[in-house]
């Protein structure tokens, strides 16, 4: 990936995770650890891989993507609201009563591609973005992002078994391995690991990647798209709160919103990333 | 007297996709490793392209129903009532009833009549929980004619649709001129004054046979078919109270949370009048032939007509 597409990936991440603080922290809840580790992947996939349009969010023929661990909505809404789909000031009133954007992903906001926050269920329905691809002869790709802690769930390897099965290429899960869920480190809690030998054995084809550089972004869903013959999984070594020092590897803020010291700390933080890419 | 066809509804299912394929080319039908069972073996033969075996797995397939119906599919998630309703409950209410997404389930084998399987797989609870669904359609066809009829309703309506089908033959019952099926409209089938007789399922001939002995008892019974119970025809439902005095439902189901609660419910807020139900009672089934097990549980003709003497005595 060359310097100058990096650097502006890495621009719109660093507003990406301003607007995760600016919607938990009006919110006073919700989820901002887990949304920052996957910060830099969705704004990978919105602004520079998937085929997608804001000014036509139903577009048929678009790339789609199903936040399985959807309690990390104010990541994508953050992205969704950077790449044009509604204003980022939406992000003001997340979670609040009458507001468009839900506690997690609605369909019916501009850009949600399906409903999703009950573990393990947004796989099942990527699978049937993919199967409908399938049957229609269409190219787009179907992406669908998990939790490691989130694979816990029965339904995901049932999931797996089936895209496996109906060799859906056109699929790609990403499982956000930052090792930590509610309860604690995910190997203390109960292990799913080992994670890739797991998605091997259910005959999906297995890459991992740095969730936060873009070379290794970039070269993980590079060769993605040369699979053609099964689903793909991605799993990506990340680091929960990423970007903001406090929060980083910190348990304790998979679902705490920041008060107002910590939200102008974490702000000042990402300022001054922000301004950093900007010189 | 002719004799008296008998089928099953969810032989009545399987034709009916296979029927309708070629009319709607988003149709799509899904199962879980039960294709001969809830007959959508019959599509799978005549459409092998449009069909897919999820395994046993039906959360995933109810999951994968919800996505292929974000993509404009019509998908028919096919599976007993007991895994359709049960198993995966929580998938139908987050992956297709929060989106409202255009999902067509097929629950065969529902209620006591699946018989000799036992309690395990005799799911008496499934209209109970997908009516606690906001925005989930239920049809429970009294027959053959009904059932093919529900199919091609559910297919020109964009929404959920749960369909419940039996495993045992029934009687066909509506095979006449005038029949018209209407989602979300009762269908009287025999006037009476003295009391109604509000049935769903294959508890619509048993019903009609009550009608038939009570009037040689001097009691007038109405009869009314509610094939869709979400959304209930509240009107008629009132109308019948309001017009009979005294209602006595009919299901094979518990008469927790069905069509007897439905009904008992619409009159409360618009004509409170005793409501008797009759259905299987807050009990587990167990395993043996279909029929005897529906004269044990009180799913005849025998029993609703005494309790529709119980309810005209209230009067």
């Amino acid at each position: 990936m060359d310097v100058s597409s990096k650097k502006e990936l890495q621009r719109i991440a660093c507003k990406v995770r301003m607007g995760v603080i600016e919607g938990t922290y009006n919110a006073k809840s919700g989820h901002p650890g887990g949304s920052l580790s996957i910060s830099d992947t969705l704004t990978y996939l919105y602004f520079n891989k998937m085929n997608v349009d804001p000014s036509q969010p139903d577009d048929p023929g678009r790339d789609r993507l199903v936040l399985s661990k959807g309690h990390t909505a104010p990541a994508l809404y953050s992205v969704l609201a950077q790449k044009g789909y509604f204003p980022e000031e939406e992000l003001k009133s997340l979670r609040h009563i009458g507001a468009l954007l839900q506690g997690h992903p609605c369909i019916h906001i501009p850009g949600v591609d399906m409903s999703s926050g009950s573990l393990g269920q947004g796989i099942s329905a990527a699978c049937g973005m993919a199967l409908a691809g399938k049957l229609d002869g269409k190219s787009y790709k179907v992406y669908t992002i998990l939790g490691d802690g989130e694979i816990e769930e029965g339904q995901v390897w049932e999931a797996a078994m089936f895209a496996a099965h109906k060799e859906l290429s056109n699929l790609v899960a990403i499982v956000d391995n930052n090792g930590l869920q509610i309860d604690g480190p995910i190997t203390e809690v109960c292990s799913p690991e080992p994670i890739t030998d797991k998605f091997a054995a259910f005959g999906w084809h297995v890459i991992t990647m740095d969730a936060h550089d873009f070379d290794s972004i970039d070269r993980a869903f590079e060769a993605a798209e040369a699979v053609t013959d099964k689903p793909v999984a991605i799993i990506q070594k990340s680091i929960k709160g990423k970007g903001v020092s406090f929060m980083e590897n910190q348990v304790g803020w998979h679902g705490t919103a920041p008060n107002k010291e910590q939200y102008d700390q974490a702000m000042a933080e990402l300022s001054a990333q922000l301004k950093e890419l900007e010189d | 007297m002719a004799d008296v066809i008998k089928k099953a509804t969810r032989e009545s299912y399987g034709e009916a996709l296979r029927d309708l394929a070629e009319e709607y080319p988003e149709l799509v039908v899904l199962d879980a490793d039960l294709a001969a069972a809830t007959k959508t073996g019959i599509f799978k033969k005549a459409y092998p392209d449009r069909f897919f075996d999820c395994g046993i797995a039906e959360a995933n397939m109810m999951g994968v129903a919800a996505g292929l119906a974000a993509c404009g599919k019509i998908p028919f998630a096919s599976t007993f009532a007991m895994f359709a309703a049960g198993r995966a409950f929580e998938i139908v209410r987050n992956s297709i009833g929060y989106p409202h997404l255009n999902v067509k389930i097929g629950a065969t084998h529902a209620g006591i009549s699946v018989g000799e399987d036992g309690a395990t797989h005799q799911c008496n609870e499934d209209i109970a929980l997908m009516r606690t669904i906001p925005g989930m359609t239920i049809i429970n066809p009294s027959d053959d004619v009904e059932a093919k009829a529900a199919v091609r309703a559910a297919l020109d309506f964009n929404g959920p649709v749960y369909m419940r089908f039996g495993r045992l033959a029934v009687p066909v019952i509506n095979d006449n001129a005038d029949y018209k099926f209407e989602l979300g409209k009762g269908i009287v089938l025999r006037d009476g004054s003295d009391v109604t007789i509000v049935a769903t399922g294959l508890m619509v001939n048993e019903a009609l046979q009550a009608a038939e002995a009570l009037a040689n008892g001097g009691i007038s019974a109405r009869v009314v078919n509610i094939h869709t119970i979400k959304p209930l025809d509240k009107e008629l439902i009132c109308k019948c109270a309001k017009e009979t005095g005294v209602i006595v439902t009919a299901e094979e189901h518990s008469i927790i949370g069905g069509l007897g609660s439905a009904v008992a419910e619409a009159v409360t807020e618009c004509c409170p009048v005793p409501v008797i139900k009759v259905g299987v009672n807050d009990e587990f089934g167990h395993s043996g032939p279909a029929v005897e097990l529906l004269k044990e549980f009180g799913l005849s003709a025998e029993n609703i007509a005494a309790k529709a003497k119980e309810a005209f005595s209230l009067k």
